[in-house]
């Protein structure tokens, strides 16, 4: 026979079991990432201004939000995606005064200043960007969770090779670089898709810098 | 990420006296290093110093032949720099072998030389790692080290360091120019700038605390045919098994670093002078004193073999 204190114990061990489950069911998902004004401990809040998509918008964040969190939190511009949050898979990439970057890797509040453009505001649903069409087009994507960073990522790629930029397959330094596909495939493996659909990712690419050249 | 408080820094003098007041700080430039690592927690700076509004984003000539790098200068902007392709392209070759475009337009020349290692290990918080907790102990001696350094590593730490372009900062003799809290400035060669792990591998270069990278000095160009050959799991974006960063002379010496080996880029002067010998004689100097583990040996022929490609690419 059990003795009163062992059930004592056993019940008060149950009982915190069961407050931890409840806690841990109503702690906001992005404990660890919070948005605009949550966390415990946090630093005080800071202002930041930019402009993304063409509008001007003034901010209130924690530090500790990423320029991807703030655009898909604070402004609910969900085009843009979070895939590893790492650097590693280019879901995120957004154009930062014409450049692209992973959003995921530097914190909104470094970016004061800076023209800001998303996935959203490449083109709408009316009016496509030319790299938007060419992604339907030639159905560049079978999920479509990386597209948006797919098409920022190559939008700012052919600026890139515009500009003269090298990439390691480029076999002379001191000339032009050349829309070949295997520049382009270089060029875009900071964007990862998991489904695969990197051969009509290229063709949609391509076209699109075949009609700017 | 732990929450820290953060500041804009407008010149190095300030960012140095923020870096004095605050011990518990870190600079931050392009981030794309220090921000993956708080995610996390690996690292927590309780305050951040912003460096991005330095100035120190110019590459300019310098009165001896050479160029001054700015320590904000993004690496994309450096590869293209037109005289770092012409004088330097062995510089310019390593960082396009690095990361991704996205990256490559962030990450600064200071932050590049002071990447953290990518051990699996130093990444995963519930293993034990010398870099990462000191006196843990090190997860990848007997773990799964394929990877890992052959040569300079200890019986603490056998990380490498990931970097593309301190390996080609290194066969050009590169120097960083720094400045300390206090205002002094100094400047430091690049083959002192890291340490070799011994008993204290977390201590991973020679910077004091609060000391800010200003710039990288290449010296005059050196002519001579310059390569960079990476070899790594896949095409693109991938860090290094083994790589090669070399500057051969029409008369066959030369010089040549390594990258993927060591927890610094390797670079031997006794190996340079190996050169005329050939792929052979030059790795068997840089390899003296390699102890490499089951999974790794195969750095050393896979060295060998790309720099001989090199040379041979090289002789033409």
């Amino acid at each position: 026979m059990a003795s009163p204190p062992q059930q004592e114990i056993g019940r008060r061990t149950v009982i915190a079991a069961a407050a931890t489950t409840a806690a841990i069911g109503t702690v906001p998902a992005r404990a660890q990432e919070p948005g605009p004004g949550a966390g415990i401990n946090a630093a005080p809040l800071l202002n930041v201004s930019f402009t993304v998509n063409g509008k001007p918008r003034d901010l209130e964040l924690d530090p500790r939000t990423t320029l991807l969190d703030a655009l898909r939190e604070a402004l609910h511009l969900t085009g843009t995606k979070k895939g590893c949050d790492h650097g590693q898979c280019g879901a995120c990439t957004v154009l930062l005064d014409g450049h692209r970057i992973n959003s995921c890797l530097t914190l909104a509040v470094m970016h004061p200043g800076t023209a800001i453009t998303t996935v959203e505001g490449l083109g709408s649903p009316d009016h496509l960007h030319p790299m938007q069409a060419a992604f339907v087009k030639h159905d560049g994507y079978q999920c479509g969770y990386c597209t948006p960073g797919q098409i920022c990522s190559a939008v700012a790629m052919l600026d890139e090779i515009e500009a003269g930029i090298p990439s390691h397959v480029t076999a002379d330094l001191d000339a032009r670089p050349q829309l070949t596909s295997a520049e382009l495939r270089e060029r875009m493996s900071g964007n990862i898709c998991r489904c695969g659909a990197y051969s009509n990712i290229v063709d949609a690419i391509t076209e699109v810098a075949g009609s700017k050249a | 990420m732990k929450p820290f408080t953060y500041e804009r820094a407008a010149s190095p003098a300030e960012a140095a006296e923020a870096a004095a007041r605050r011990p518990d700080s870190k600079f931050i430039a392009g981030g794309t290093n220090l921000l993956d690592l708080m995610k996390l927690q690996i690292e927590a700076p309780a305050h951040l110093i912003d460096v991005n509004a330095l100035a120190l984003d110019r590459i300019e000539a310098t009165s001896d032949g050479g160029l001054r790098v700015g320590a904000l200068v993004r690496n994309t902007d450096l590869a293209a720099d037109q005289r770092v392709r012409r004088d330097y392209a062995v510089l310019s070759r390593a960082l396009l072998a690095g990361a991704s475009g996205q990256l490559r337009n962030r990450a600064t020349t200071a932050g590049n030389l002071l990447q953290r290692t990518r051990c699996p290990y130093f990444s995963d918080t519930n293993m034990a790692c010398n870099k990462r907790r000191p006196g843990s102990g090190c997860s990848a001696i007997d773990g799964i080290n394929r990877q890992h350094a052959v040569v300079g590593a200890s019986a603490a730490c056998i990380a490498t360091h990931p970097s593309d372009m301190a390996v080609a900062m290194r066969v050009l003799d590169a120097s960083v120019q720094t400045v300390n809290p206090k205002g002094v400035t100094r400047t430091i060669p690049i083959a002192e700038l890291h340490r070799l792990p011994g008993d204290t591998p977390n201590v991973e270069t020679v910077l004091e605390a609060g000391e800010l990278i200003t710039a990288v000095t290449l010296p005059k160009p050196t002519g001579g045919s310059q390569h960079y050959r990476k070899v790594r799991d896949r095409a693109s974006y991938a860090f290094a098994l083994v790589s090669v960063a070399a500057i051969v002379q029409p008369d066959g010496s030369g010089r040549v670093a390594l990258g993927g080996v060591a927890p610094k880029p390797w670079r031997l002067d006794a190996a340079d002078a190996e050169m005329p010998k050939g792929a052979k004689a030059v790795a068997g100097t840089l390899f003296a004193e390699a102890r490499p583990t089951e999974h790794n040996a195969f750095k050393l022929p896979l060295a060998e073999r790309a720099l001989a490609s090199v040379l041979a690419e090289a002789r033409g």
